[in-house]
């Protein structure tokens, strides 16, 4: 499992991978909070997230509250197949505004 | 599946054995119970069958489904209850069983073994199912795809904090519900999540709105969140009441309506033209002067909602949100190897707290001697609260024989019940756990070779219903089982004649009735003129004996024949700490269990004489130093410290007494195999060992001994 950005500054991309559940929801938080805060037009790679369940979906939409209470735009990028299924089944949109 | 499977798993794993015990009773008292047996029955296989599903373990849930529907059959009185439909239920319970044990070993999907011996099972429910044959064998998968005359249902779940915490996910109840027919829509409602700030990632503040199409009742759908009723509010909408029943939701919460509103449209729950019509006539009703009467009863009025099946529907949640968490609260369960731990942590307060009083005693400092003798005796209520733990009733061992029971009468066209008193005895875990296979080879040959077949007991003037009884009692720090049948009993001659041939006894000895009887414990003695299913095949009461002997118990026989046989099994409370009795001969220290000592005297040596006046009878006695092979002189004052154990009474002649300690007991090595007379070691304050006797053979000995000398 790592968190990684690709690049510095104002269009920092942050990658998450591995899981993104309850194990590692404590972690994940503050590391998703500070990304939505410093970074002018944050964006979360989910193309490697291999489990996901309610846990992270708070947290995604935890951040992406995060960002639209900064006047930002969280931008959610290639979410993998994990992602995906589980924001279908719950009738969560990715692309939509925060809740 | 992401959400914590192993805790998960095991408390499914643990309930459903419960579940299956308690089916396993009321299958056999079914016929004395009647319908709420065989409803007690049906809900314990629904229930596993729901949480099985809500794992995904498919064998489990195909199997059970058929179970059910025929235990739905016989509910309803399409199918009467006999002996052999009880027999196969009984069948089926065990193959649940086995699957249940698969889950555990995590070869459920791969033992091709297991999936074959549920076959003929499912056959022979097909059987009582008969036409509807088809439809039962596919599981409730299958019956998603049919489902055209299904009703909509609407599902609203408002998750607690903890069912994260508690290892749940709520996306894999969901994913369950697509098992069971299909979900048109779901709306995660994100409203409680709080600031980032004061934003829990371990909490849970999601909820969600499901549209659902199944032809399953609401019971079933209900039985997919049995494992989060106590952290989710749950509520369910029946077809039947739709939209009249939504409006009444509506108007419960008259800030959200509209989103509400939205919500039930985008889940497909109610098109957007049912939802404006309804309002509509709300809005007339308003304005023709009924403002104050919600839509809902409005709805009940007009005939709309059917007000009786909500309000039943609703108590019958509410009862089990209420009976639930009070029964929870009484009992928490705990992992076994966590306990064992904490003995064992116990074990070693007890050893370095003896080392502690020691040095407090060498130094003689006032506040020192205070402070350790304080922590002593807490030391000692921690040590009788963490035993106290581990101990359980001996009744759930003993119910499982109602089962033996009846599968083995069966099984030799005999008719005999079993009769159960003591069950609210209690010991160690660990030693309830190790009886289970020697009581069940004692009841069995109880049943195979005590009681004898119909005619022999009518000639003999017995009911012909024979009986065989499980007892147990506390006795001198030990519990005793007594096994007892009222058969034909133990016929002394033949054991004797037996013996004999096979060179166990020389003959021309004589021997008391008890001596005889305790022969059948010897290796390879099987009194059985024939060889059945059961017993008899050689290996038998010496295993018993052995697994007993293993547990430092004892066994005992006595039988009148004709009248029947019991069997008194004696076994220590505990395997884990006691309180001894040590005592000390030249430089080794034994330890007696203090709940087996009686008294101590002062001991006068008489050449060649092995027994002292008590009080007016002989006492036997066994010389520690002897028996031990203890070398130097002994010393000038010594004691006989006397001991009990069951009915047997003898004195121990020790060189010094030291009192009484805890003693946590450690088994011996390997190497010590073969020592008789001791049971295991401790280990003294002072960092040296000490024995503890094995008063079982020591004071089976003496008997021997004395037994011999009259002879």
């Amino acid at each position: 499992m790592n968190i990684g950005e690709t690049s510095q500054g104002a269009a920092a991309r942050l990658a998450v991978e591995g899981e993104m559940t309850i194990y590692r929801a404590a972690e994940l938080k503050p590391v998703l909070l500070d990304a939505v805060r410093t970074h002018d037009a944050p964006a979360l790679d989910l193309a490697n997230v291999t489990e996901f369940d309610c846990a992270g979906l708070q947290l995604l939409l935890a951040a992406r509250r995060e960002a639209a209470r900064l006047g930002k735009r969280l931008a959610l990028v290639a979410p993998s197949p994990a992602v995906v299924e589980a924001c279908l089944l719950l009738g969560v949109d990715l692309d939509g505004d925060a809740a | 599946m992401s959400i914590n499977i192993d805790q998960v798993t095991y408390t499914f794993i643990a309930e459903s054995r419960e579940l299956l015990e308690q089916m396993e009773s009321a299958l056999l008292a079914v016929a004395r119970d009647g319908m709420d047996a065989v409803n007690a029955i049906f809900r314990a296989a629904h229930t596993i069958k729901g949480s099985a599903g809500m794992f995904g373990l498919d064998p489990v849930v195909e199997f059970t489904h058929v179970a059910e529907s025929v235990l739905d059959k016989v509910r309803d009185g399409a199918i009467p209850v006999t002996d052999e439909l009880v027999a196969l239920l009984l069948g089926c319970r065990d193959h649940i069983g086995a699957l249940v044990d698969a889950v555990e070993r995590g070869t459920l999907d791969t033992d091709a073994d297991l999936a074959q011996a549920g076959m003929p099972l499912v056959a022979a429910l097909q059987g009582y199912l008969g036409g509807s044959a088809g439809r039962a064998a596919s599981a409730p998968a299958a019956a998603a795809g049919a489902a055209a005359g299904t009703g909509h249902w609407h599902i609203s779940l408002r998750f607690g904090t903890d069912v994260l915490r508690n290892g749940m996910d709520p996306l894999s109840f969901i994913r369950y519900l697509g098992q069971m027919g299909t979900v048109t829509g779901v709306v995660t409602i994100a409203d409680d999540l709080p600031d980032a700030d004061a934003f829990d990632p371990e909490s849970c503040y999601l909820g969600f709105e499901i549209g659902f199409d199944s032809d399953a009742d609401k019971a079933a759908i209900d039985g997919v969140f049995d494992f989060v009723r106590d952290d989710c509010v749950i509520r369910i909408q029946p077809p039947e009441n739709r939209v009249a029943g939504y409006l009444a939701w509506l108007d419960e919460a008259p800030a959200q309506r509209e989103r509400l509103g939205e919500m039930l449209v985008r889940c497909g729950s109610v098109t957007a033209h049912e939802l404006e019509q309804a309002l509509a006539a709300q809005a007339t009703a308003r304005a023709a002067g009924t403002p104050a009467a919600p839509i809902g009863a409005i709805l009940v009025e007009q005939g709309a909602v059917h007000a009786p099946v909500v309000e039943a529907a609703l108590a019958k949640q509410r009862q089990a949100a209420e009976s639930r968490p009070q029964q929870e609260n009484r009992s928490v369960r705990v992992d076994a190897d966590k306990l064992d731990r904490l003995i064992n942590l116990v074990g070693e307060l007890i050893i370095a707290g003896a080392g502690a009083n020691l040095v407090a005693r060498r130094t003689q400092i006032p506040e020192l001697l205070e402070c350790t003798s304080t922590l002593s005796s807490l030391v000692e209520e921690v040590r009788d609260s963490a035993l106290q733990l581990r101990m359980v009733k001996i009744g759930a061992t003993f119910n499982r024989f109602q089962r033996v029971v009846h599968d083995v009468a069966r099984e030799l066209g005999k008719d005999i019940r079993l009769d159960v008193s003591g069950e609210d005895a209690e010991l160690d875990k660990t030693v309830v756990e190790k009886i289970g296979d020697p009581l069940t080879h004692l009841v069995r040959n109880a049943m195979d070779h005590g009681i004898e077949p119909a005619d022999v007991r009518a000639a003999r003037g017995k009911p012909a219903q024979g009986t065989v009884a499980l007892n147990a009692y506390h006795d001198s720090g030990s519990i005793v089982i007594e096994v007892s049948d009222d058969g034909g009993g133990l016929k002394r001659e033949r054991i004797l004649a037996k013996a004999i041939e096979r060179g166990l006894v020389e003959p021309g000895r004589t021997l008391s009735d008890k001596e005889i009887f305790n022969l059948i414990f010897e290796p390879g003695f099987s009194t059985a003129e024939q060889v059945t299913n059961l017993s008899g095949r050689g290996v038998g009461m010496d295993v018993v004996k052995r697994n007993i002997v293993a547990l430092r118990g004892s066994v005992e026989i006595a039988s009148t024949e004709g009248a029947g046989t019991t069997v008194t099994v004696r076994l220590p409370l505990t395997l884990a700490i006691i309180n001894g009795f040590q005592v000390g001969i030249g430089k080794s220290v034994f330890v007696i269990p203090m709940d087996m000592v009686e008294e101590c005297i002062e001991f006068h040596e008489q050449p060649g004489c092995d027994w002292v006046d008590l009080r007016g009878r002989p006492l036997p006695f066994v010389r520690l130093r002897e028996r031990f092979g203890i070398e130097g002189a002994p010393a000038r004052r010594r004691s006989i410290v006397v001991v009990r154990y069951g009915s047997s009474k003898a004195g121990l002649v020790v060189d010094q007494l030291l009192g009484e300690f805890q003693t946590v007991i450690k088994p011996l090595g390997k190497v010590f195999a073969g020592a008789r007379f001791l049971s295991g070691s401790s280990i003294l304050g002072n960092g040296e060992v000490a024995l503890i006797l094995d008063m079982a053979a020591l004071l089976g000995g003496v008997e021997a001994d004395s037994v011999a000398a009259v002879a």
